[in-house]
């Protein structure tokens, strides 16, 4: 095996050593009770050729070919990855490296790293990021537990029903061991997160709000932090598409307290939906109940600049049962690929792609609607947004993506059982007029 | 004397991107524009944020800079214990980056994207098969969230059975990410020393098991990369007053082929796939964290689960008795690609062998140096060692200082000061990858050092002189944060 460096000399000599007869002799320490009789019942080792040809059947076997048109996001984005992304983050010396424990050979990491906090507050207009999360959905499950135990009167979380419906079931799963639950907030008829329902909640440690929402529509932020302020709770909101900040205002300018998001469109390919990248910032006051890594700027003993990994005493390895997360590993080298897509589309480009995303996607909810959809709410979106289909669009939308890999939007009767033949449409800087075009003419045929 | 790879070069400095940052500047090729700009309300739009503007070549020197002050695997012998740094296979990635996995959108439906169902599911078996276990999620994105997982189905096999126990035992000798994961769960920790020989012994176990406790987190291998050689008992006392035994798995890469952790008692076990199935760490992840029950317990397994029905995979989410959803879709599927990948290239001999050479190189080293380092625990050890630094007290010189003067020679510094049980532990896991000849050169370079301890400590105490900076201010950094530019 070529991963196997040791040759039957080096066995020998190293065993002779070790003062052992075989490598099976290793194991005498083991109970027999316990050892294993069988040989491991596994496929016969495959060479690289024989790998290449299985592994490209099992991908082939996926839909997402070459010329495949995306018209769904839904927290996974199909955006475009500059060539200088995949080629520099393959560098085996981000790649292969662990978590930064010895920062005099990690500075590599640990600059990118704090690089890509400073460009994650930017961008959401907070005062700290973190080093990463897993994905949007856990970030805002540690959120929700950090409202939970800095409002130690309260036992509930109060979450707009148009938070990612997936992100609402991640929360389910963090909170309910603890013995807290979730109460969800249901939305008005015209697509927004229903402010006045908030209003009546009491006995909530905070409130979680989407927006863009799950519809794609632009929440009102500034009435939810009213709201919280009033009810002396956290507010935290959260977000699926990090490019739409690029055109709208800041969370951070709203006076969030905590923000959950998904960095996915920032240069990470989809891949079946993970890894993504968590994103996770807080307010000042709230930095020693952050989860997970934190890089800071310090300086060597010559005076140099440099970086570590800090506040260390929030985390699990120094904290143990008393820690405010238990997360080790993140999702560090995906940080480090959206730090390199933000460096390179930079402070201009950034705002040409999110101006870009919108104008796509109202151009297909202007062909779409012209082909037979209704447009049934009448908010702003970013890039998404929902229409009603007409009669028979869902075998129209199976023979499109059988005969064009054409993926005509998201169903949403699975996630929201009343809205049957509604659909969640999705259009970024990647789909042509053409193909707009073209979905909007097989339509309506 | 054998020559060390570690040595003086050019290295550059490199500014922060706002240093470098020049306004105008853009690497990016914008796309046309096709359709009419349609301005958003300006009530809801905001200033861009303000990222820094840079050429494409800034882009690329700022990055391959970095890199180069960066120390990884493919730079050099990384034998950080607990951690299982071996060699992350190129075709892996290869693999990973084909364009019907990497551009395969999560939500295009169960009969689009069958290569990616058959491929979780195929894993799946593979880690049930090699833990010996009968049930697998992959859902997990790294070790601690396998551990939460495993926790919380735990936790809900106490709820169906009518009664909420209220502790968990945890020993000396786990990792942090134990005890964290039991208090998300609303578990007490109850801390178990391990008897003098490094293991858990029975009968302290029996002592403070009782029916208000819902188990016991045992690491094996432990930390002290010792086998638990009562594991079997140790299980049957917890099982014998209605509780459950959870595996931490970190250590697998020592035992694949030669235990089946399901055959020893244990009823949950999470593997982490960026240590024992060689995925690159990536400098903090992103990793996967797959966690494997016995029958009993696939009931409470998170959702969606992946199935086979004929010759199609789907994935179910109707399971009444499930802790629930742990990730927005399915894990870190590039991740277990790469798993994949390595699996299908080793085969089962491959794997065995992974194992008895991890083996064979942690128990080498163990030999080499138990003259010159002190080794608390002397006994036949699995794929990691570890010393301490009672020898060189007397010369008034740390582990951190033989850890920091090691990086001068050339090595990525072992696990320090973990496990907790040993003071000022020095933890060495070399894993198989690594040659005769370059563990030869870390054990002469550990011999070296501790000479140097002697005759010229202050090269210790002033290490390390070579890397890009020096011994950092950690104190100043947690007092005074400074966590952006």
């Amino acid at each position: 095996m070529r991963y196997l460096p040791h040759t039957q000399k080096d066995i020998k000599e190293m065993l002779a050593v070790t003062g052992r007869t075989s490598l099976d002799d290793q194991f005498d320490t083991i109970p027999d009770a316990v050892k294993s009789k069988t040989a491991l019942n596994l496929p016969d080792p495959l060479s690289e050729w024989d790998l290449n040809d299985h592994m490209e059947k099992l991908a082939s076997d996926n839909i997402a070919c070459q010329g495949y048109t995306c018209f769904i996001g839904a927290g996974s984005y199909d955006h475009y990855i500059p060539a200088i992304i995949p080629y520099l983050i393959s560098r085996s010396e981000f790649a292969t490296a662990y978590t930064p424990y010895q920062p005099e050979v990690s500075q590599g990491t640990l600059q990118g790293i704090y690089e890509f906090q400073t460009m994650v507050t930017d961008l959401l207009g907070m005062d700290i990021a973190t080093a990463s999360h897993y994905d949007c959905g856990t970030a805002l499950a540690e959120c929700a537990l950090i409202a939970l135990r800095k409002n130690k009167k309260a036992d509930k979380i109060a979450v707009s029903d148009l938070v990612h419906p997936s992100h609402r079931q991640i929360i389910d799963t963090y909170i309910k061991p603890a013995g807290f639950s979730m109460v969800t907030i249901g939305h008005t008829k015209e697509g927004l997160t229903d402010i006045s329902a908030l209003e009546a909640m009491e006995g909530i440690a905070g409130v979680a709000v989407q927006s863009p929402n799950f519809f794609g529509h632009i929440e009102d932020l500034a009435a939810f932090k009213k709201v919280a302020e009033s009810k002396k709770i956290l507010f935290i909101t959260s977000f699926t598409e990090a490019l739409a900040w690029g055109l709208l205002k800041s969370p951070g300018s709203f006076g969030a307290d905590l923000v959950a998001g998904e960095g996915q469109s920032l240069g990470i390919p989809k891949t079946f939906g993970g890894p993504g990248l968590g994103l996770l910032a807080g307010s000042t006051k709230l930095m020693r109940d952050l989860p997970g890594r934190l890089v800071g700027r310090t300086k060597d003993s010559n005076g140099k600049d440099g970086y570590v990994l800090t506040l260390s005493t929030r985390e699990q390895h120094i904290r143990r049962e008393k820690a405010s997360s238990n997360i080790c590993s993140n999702n560090g080298l995906n940080a480090m690929t959206a730090a390199m897509y933000l460096s390179t589309v930079g402070k201009i480009g950034i705002r040409e792609i999110a101006q870009l995303n919108h104008d796509k996607a109202v151009y297909l909810q202007s062909v779409l609607t012209s082909a037979g959809f209704e447009p049934i709410f009448a908010q702003p979106f970013f890039n998404e947004f929902v229409m009603k289909a007409p009669k028979h669009f869902k075998e129209k939308r199976i023979e499109l993506i059988n005969r064009y890999c054409l993926f005509a939007g998201l169903d949403l009767e699975p996630f929201y059982p009343q809205l049957t033949d509604h659909y969640l449409f999705c259009a970024t800087e990647k789909v042509s007029r053409e193909q707009m075009d073209q979905l909007a003419k097989e339509v309506a045929q | 004397m054998i020559r060390q790879p570690g040595t003086s070069g050019l290295i550059f400095n490199e500014p922060t991107v706002w240093d470098k940052s020049r306004d105008g500047r853009c690497a990016l090729s914008l796309p046309r524009a096709d359709v009419d700009r349609v301005p958003l309300n300006p009530a809801l739009t905001g200033d861009a944020p303000n990222l820094p503007q840079l050429s494409e070549l800034d882009v690329v020197r700022h990055y391959t800079r970095l890199s180069q002050w960066n120390f990884g695997v493919d730079s050099g012998m990384y034998p950080l214990g607990s951690c299982t740094m071996k060699y992350n296979p190129k075709t892996n990635e290869i693999q990973a980056s084909r364009q019907g996995f990497a551009g395969a959108h999560p939500l295009a439906g169960e009969a689009f994207s069958q290569g990616a169902l058959r491929l979780m599911y195929e894993l799946e078996q593979f880690l049930a098969e090699i833990t010996g276990f009968a049930g697998v999620t992959l859902q997990p994105a790294a070790g601690a969230h396998g551990e939460l997982a495993g926790m919380l189905i735990i936790h809900a096999y106490h709820a169906k059975q009518g009664r909420q126990r209220s502790k968990i035992i945890i020993p000396d000798t786990a990792h942090g990410t134990n005890p964290a994961a039991a208090t998300l769960c609303g578990y007490k920790s109850v801390n178990l020393k391990s008897g003098p020989k490094g293991i858990l012994e029975p009968e302290a176990v029996a002592a403070v098991m009782d029916e208000d406790t819902a188990g016991i987190m045992i690491t094996n291998p432990n930390t002290l990369g010792l086998f638990e050689e009562h594991i079997r008992e140790i299980c049957a006392i917890v099982h014998g007053k209605g509780g459950l035994v959870y595996g931490d798995g970190a250590n697998m890469n020592a035992i694949m082929g030669v235990v089946k952790p399901g055959h020893s008692g244990i009823d949950v076990l999470h593997l982490n796939l960026h240590k024992t199935f060689s995925t690159p760490h990536g400098g903090g992840g992103p990793g996967s964290g797959p966690v494997a029950v016995t029958k009993d317990l696939i009931a409470f397994l998170p959702i969606p689960r992946v199935e086979k029905q004929l010759d199609t995979f789907r994935f179910v989410t109707d399971c009444p008795d499930t802790i629930g959803r742990m990730h927005t879709f399915y894990g870190h599927f590039g991740v277990m690609i790469k798993a994949y990948a390595y699996i299908l290239s080793m085969g089962p001999q491959g794997l065995l062998d992974a194992s008895r050479l991890a083996v064979l190189n942690a128990n080498y080293i163990k030999e080499c140096l138990k003259d010159t380092l002190n080794l608390p625990y002397d006994r036949p050890c699995m794929h990691e060692c570890v010393f301490n630094d009672a020898r060189q007290k007397n010369y008034h010189i740390t582990t951190k200082d033989i850890t920091k003067r090691l990086l001068d020679y050339g090595f990525h510094p072992p696990t320090v000061y973990f496990p907790l049980v040993v003071e000022g532990a020095f933890m060495v896991e070399p894993t198989e990858t690594e040659s005769k000849e370059d563990i030869d050169q870390f054990i002469n370079a550990v011999k070296a050092i501790v000479k140097e301890a002697e005759s010229t400590p202050e090269k210790l105490t002033q290490a390390p002189t070579l890397p890009k900076v020096t011994r950092l201010d950690e104190v100043t950094a947690a007092r005074k944060p400074c966590l952006r530019g």
